[in-house]
């Protein structure tokens, strides 16, 4: 970018009248940051990145904060903060308050924290018997209130259970009364902790705003341990760490560069793009850990409120039906990914293929998953088009749910950083929530990781996996009808349109990473 | 009686609106009435092999095997349906006879995602012996007895037919079409004097898991007849689970066009009655 351009760039930012004072100034860090040279890479992994082959989610050139952090929300609030001049809290007022402050210090990329804490735990022992159920309610709906208007961010995330609690009851009660974007909600869900009715009240969270997100506990304490949590959209990660950078390779394009059998696309193709993708991620942990010196100067850190130990990589993949569905024409087959099984079982040779080509790969500053990446599947960005995010079957494709289930559940086991696949449910179910509690449970026993249900007739509209408020689309419907805009289809709504339009108090940053253009 | 195969009209392996949970439903072809408001017809009768849907079959999936039957050709069948509207009588070449094991292995890999099966139809007391040789096996099997079987019927079926299913039956969910046997005749082609013994029975039996009630504009749908159903329902039972549905056109015969569907503001006058009444676990839809 020469001086002229940043120079032209960073004036339609300034001028933009459809950004707030917040969104500009977080835009023109993204333009200056983007000015800078990027981490020295090879010219086989540079000419991928810049054909999208290889993707850096736009993350910026110079990374100079985590991707995703995960703070030890529960060690903050027991020790107390010296950077932010904080005691320990004593009650559940000085916790809540404790929080908020904290919250707006916690970096991440979209600039608000992904991950909020599991309230259930941290805010246990301030919720006493003392407090009233009516008391412990307006306390939280207050604080509640506070986070949708403080941090405007769809990917702000917590996390409930797998234990029942007054506490989680009451977020979700809460959550079902206010219909907010902000929180994000993930349950942990475990067959032997987790009680049906806890369950039921989930269920009828998601008919109003289709949270909470669903993740299988045993399966993330197998890899993660039992301290981890769900964050952003849906990222699963170790609490006290993090990730540094979600890069991802678009298996879409590399099909397409592919020429030859599908064992060649295994054994040749495939892994020269996967250790591409490796050496893109490593250039950014490098540069995140030994040039911008993170770990050694933010206090999270400095507080042992992160640790650099606990943190690694995401490694994500996109666009695997198409490839499956680009390879299987390839090879004069008509199957398709989701419906035939000769494609389901290709489609798992490739993920088995990433995952072990993954686990090979050492990574510097991965303690947190020894030395190695995770690998994740990644639910899109608002530029993504005729790509279908992640492992799953392409929107409008996907076959009826049992099969739907039985085809992508394979994928789950390989991805401990989260899958996020949506299940769309009629709406007849809801005379008859137990029987969405009898799905997840039975997702779950088939080993799928984590999911989300998606209903047409609530407020809320899933865009790649985060949430947006219908009505926010309808005005901007409006906005773009009087100024003869672009229309599109309400079914393929990308936020981005929504924020490039009129001035929007919420964002989705993850999802729409670059300034308006 | 054992009965190894059954005549299936189709199944559906998730159903959230055919009793408690998540369930895998086992619809049977075959009804004993002929209800005027019934939205699939094609389950009525069983397929005599007349022909007449052959040649209008699209995908020329039908034809005539060396036994004069018609049979279909499952992979080329795109289920488009000609086929059934154009039957004379009211049944489909698609129905099948199923042989209990191959339902069981269906049920077996669905199990992990339902709370039960729902027998339905078709009316499926006319196969009590299948449905019985089904309940038992899902009773008997290590892994599918968490299962609860649940029938979905018109209620026309004696103290027999129930006897025999009572032991490895759950809950059965029963249509009343009306108190009024003239009504109900009208209604159904058949008197209700074996519905109303079978609602009496099975909640003796503790087994009336919802009695429903499919209010048809112009038959069945008078207050005054509806607060009779109610008091007599609730004589039987005061906590009876009921179901208020209102009439819709979809599926219904040609002939019974000019039905109109049931008025959101009188089904709501009506769930009122049967609230006054005094039934607490009430559903209407």
């Amino acid at each position: 970018m020469n001086m002229d351009e940043f120079r032209s760039r960073a004036r339609d930012i300034v001028n933009d009248p459809t950004l707030t004072f917040h969104q500009r100034k977080h835009y023109l860090a993204w333009l200056a940051e983007n000015a800078l040279e990027y981490p020295a890479l090879s010219t086989a992994a540079a000419e991928a990145l810049n054909k999208q082959i290889i993707c850096d989610l736009f993350e910026g050139s110079a990374p100079y904060r985590g991707r995703y952090i995960l703070p030890d929300y529960g060690k903050a609030l027991r020790n107390g903060s010296a950077h932010l001049e904080l005691d320990p809290p004593t009650d559940l007022d000085e916790a809540l308050n404790f929080l908020l402050i904290m919250y707006t210090q916690v970096p991440s990329i979209t600039g608000y924290p992904v991950y909020l804490g599991d309230f259930d735990k941290i805010l246990a022992p301030y919720v006493t018997d003392a407090i009233s159920d009516d008391d412990l309610y307006r306390k939280l709906e207050l604080f509640y209130r506070a986070l949708d208007r403080m941090l405007p961010d769809a990917f702000v995330h917590t996390d409930l259970g797998p234990h029942d609690s007054r506490i989680a009851r009451a977020i979700l009660r809460i959550d079902r009364e206010l219909l907010q974007v902000v929180p994000n909600i993930t349950l942990k869900v475990d067959p032997e902790l987790t009680p049906d009715d806890l369950l039921l009240e989930a269920v009828l969270t998601v008919f109003e705003t289709g949270k909470p997100h669903f993740v299988n506990h045993p399966l993330m304490v197998r890899d993660l341990g039992e301290d981890y949590a769900a964050v952003s959209c849906y990222n699963s990660l170790k609490i006290g760490g993090g990730s540094h950078t979600l890069n991802r390779l678009n298996l879409k394009e590399v099909a397409l560069l592919h020429q030859g059998d599908i064992d060649s696309f295994i054994d040749t193709t495939l892994p020269h793009y996967v250790e591409l993708l490796a050496e893109l991620i490593e250039a950014r942990i490098r540069y995140l850990v030994e040039e911008a010196k993170f770990f050694e100067h933010d206090f999270l850190a400095v507080e042992g409120l992160i640790e650099l130990d606990k943190f690694s990589a995401m490694y994500g993949v996109y666009g695997l039906a198409e490839a499956v569905d680009i390879l299987m024409e390839a090879a004069g087959k008509d199957g398709r990914y989701g419906h035939d099984a000769e494609a389901n079982e290709l489609s798992y040779r490739i993920t088995r293929t990433i995952a072990d080509l993954v686990a090979q790969r050492p990574m510097p500053y991965c303690e947190g998953n020894n030395g190695r990446a995770f690998m994740h599947s990644q639910s899109g960005i608002d530029s993504d088009l005729e790509v279908t995010a992640g492992t799953r079957v392409p929107i409008g494709e996907e076959p009826e749910m049992f099969d739907h289930i039985r085809a992508v559940a394979p994928h789950h086991d390989l991805f401990p950083a989260g899958v996020s696949d949506i299940f769309h449910v009629e709406d007849t179910v809801r005379r008859n929530p137990s029987a969405m509690v009898d799905i997840i449970r039975g997702a779950f026993r088939e080993g799928m990781r984590d999911f989300t249900f998606n209903l047409a007739t609530n407020g809320f509209i899933r865009i790649t996996g985060y949430l947006v408020r219908k009505c926010d689309v309808e005005q901007f419907d409006e906005m773009g009808a009087r100024h003869g805009s672009t229309t599109f289809a309400a079914g393929s709504v990308k936020n981005s349109h929504v924020t490039e339009r009129y001035v929007k108090r919420v964002l989705s940053r993850e999802s729409s990473p670059r300034a308006p253009q | 009686m054992k009965a190894a195969q059954g005549h299936l009209n189709d199944v559906i392996r998730f159903s959230a609106v055919d009793g408690p949970g998540n369930r895998f439903v086992v619809f049977l072809q075959g009804c004993n009435f002929n209800c005027i408001a019934c939205h699939n017809p094609y389950t009525i009768n069983d397929c005599d092999s007349c022909g007449v849907c052959v040649e209008p079959c699209p995908e020329m999936a039908l034809w005539f095997d060396g036994h004069h039957r018609v049979v279909v050709d499952d992979d080329v069948c795109t289920q488009c349906d000609i086929c059934i509207q154009v039957c004379p009588r009211d049944s489909t070449p698609l129905s099948q006879m199923i042989r209990l094991d191959s339902l069981t292995r269906q049920i077996d890999e669905v199990s992990p995602f339902i709370s039960g099966i729902t027998v339905s139809g078709g009316e499926p007391t006319l196969q009590a012996d299948f449905v019985t040789s089904l309940f038992s096996a899902i009773k008997c099997d290590g892994k599918l007895s968490r299962l609860t079987t649940f029938v979905d019927s018109n209620g026309h079926a004696g103290r027999d037919v129930w006897d025999r299913l009572l032991p490895v039956m759950d809950g059965a969910m029963i249509d009343l079409k009306a108190l009024d046997p003239d009504t109900h005749r009208e209604m159904t082609g058949s008197g209700n004097e074996l519905v109303l013994e079978t609602i009496r029975y099975l909640a003796e039996w503790d087994r009336l898991y919802e009695v429903r009630l499919l209010m048809v504009p112009g038959k069945n749908d008078s207050p005054e007849a509806v607060a009779a159903t109610a008091r007599w329902l609730y004589d039987v039972d005061p906590a009876m689970r009921v179901k208020l549905i209102g009439f819709r056109q979809h599926g219904v015969r040609p002939q019974f066009a000019d039905i109109p569907e049931a008025d959101p503001d009188h089904m709501a006058e009506l769930a009122d009655i049967l609230r006054t009444t005094g039934f607490a676990d009430l559903l209407v839809v």
